[in-house]
């Protein structure tokens, strides 16, 4: 988006095309406030009030494809991440945009270095037992 | 992409999910593995990583590069509407996937994938989840035409700690998949009980 026509050579290498260009999305930003460096499988769930996300301005398409992904069924960000084809660290900012926005919240998975209950792990083993 | 009219005045399950590793050497069947158990197709998913964490092994014809890629396949299993598994299987042909720390933290178990045909192969996920104290077990997994080593010739050629269980299995089958994993879930349990004492060396 820069005014000068030198841009294409330096955005469209070959190495560094398609994995940065995501990132003017992002406008940038690799971190975010809100995010609480999200973990893959924390989940993202659709605030109530985040029906008509389309209507808002100052989101992005890709904002208001995450508020819709995540309206009917709440969505991993590693699901998000595959379903919008965009890398993990930008579907974690856009996601903590949302959060900021409070269109969406995130739910947090099991805190790292801790295991589950007990009876958390019996329900997985009985689950897997059944499929 | 289809997106249904949301259901006013139902609040969605919002369900506690569970992570898996599926690690090891190139084409030892980790996407197979993850694709026999999971209820979707194995999506991928991929992060940009900065070089400063890139081992210096290689510098030559790097200069030029800052980032890298590294991409995971993971699959879903939902245990219960409230209750999901996911598996996330390291692409074997790509040498810097143990950059992405972040990955195994908070995973609740890996898989170490292993074709007796090149146990070496699998050296560097052994050594990783070893150091990171995470529960893993190792599946051997049954190529035909491979030599069925016994699981006690395995366990020593990767000098495995005693409580590591190693098992057999074959990736393209759901059944013996379906208990790798509830192995790993009963060896977590193991170690979190035994008061996550670290492997002895
Ligand atoms: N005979 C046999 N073939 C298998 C088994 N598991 C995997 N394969 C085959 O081995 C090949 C590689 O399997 P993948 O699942 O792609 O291996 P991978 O570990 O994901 O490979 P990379 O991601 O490239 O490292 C495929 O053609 C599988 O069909 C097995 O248990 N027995
Ligand atoms: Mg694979």
């Amino acid at each position: 988006m820069s005014a000068d026509g030198q841009e294409s050579a330096h955005f469209f290498d070959a190495d560094a095309g398609p994995v940065v260009r995501p990132y003017a999305m992002t406008r940038g930003r690799t971190t975010s406030p809100a995010q609480h460096r999200l973990d893959l499988i924390a989940v993202v769930v659709a605030e109530s009030r985040a029906h008509d996300p389309g209507a808002d301005q100052t989101l992005s398409p890709e904002h208001v494809d995450i508020v819709a992904l995540c309206r009917d069924t709440p969505q991993s960000v590693a699901e998000l991440a595959a379903e919008l084809d965009l890398p993990i660290g930008v579907v974690r900012v856009l996601i903590g945009d949302l959060v900021t926005a409070e269109l969406v919240h995130v739910t947090r998975p099991v805190p790292p270095a801790e295991l589950p209950d007990e009876s958390i792990l019996r329900d997985v083993i009985d689950g897997l037992r059944a499929l | 992409m289809i997106f249904g009219r949301p259901e006013r005045g139902t609040t969605p399950v919002e369900p506690v999910t569970l992570k898996i590793l599926v690690a090891g050497g190139f084409g030892v069947g980790k996407t197979t593995l993850v694709g026999a158990v999971s209820e979707i197709k194995p999506l991928r998913t991929e992060e940009l990583l900065s070089e400063a964490g890139r081992p210096v092994d290689d510098t030559r014809g790097v200069e030029t590069k800052n980032t890298t890629t590294v991409a995971m396949d993971f699959g879903r299993i939902t245990l219960r509407e409230d209750l999901v598994l996911y598996l996330f299987g390291t692409p074997g042909q790509d040498r810097f996937w143990f950059l992405w720390d972040e990955l195994a933290t908070g995973a609740l178990g890996a898989v170490v994938l292993a074709d007796t045909r090149r146990l070496e192969d699998c050296f560097a996920a052994v050594d990783y989840f070893e150091r990171r104290a995470i529960p893993f077990v190792v599946g051997v997994n049954c190529f035909d035409g491979a030599d069925r080593y016994p699981a006690e010739t395995v366990r020593q050629a990767l000098d495995l700690d005693a409580s590591v269980p190693v098992v057999l299995c074959d990736a393209r089958e759901r059944e013996t998949v379906k208990h790798v994993l509830i192995d790993v879930v009963e060896h977590a349990m193991a170690v979190a009980a035994a008061g996550r004492v670290p492997a002895s060396t």
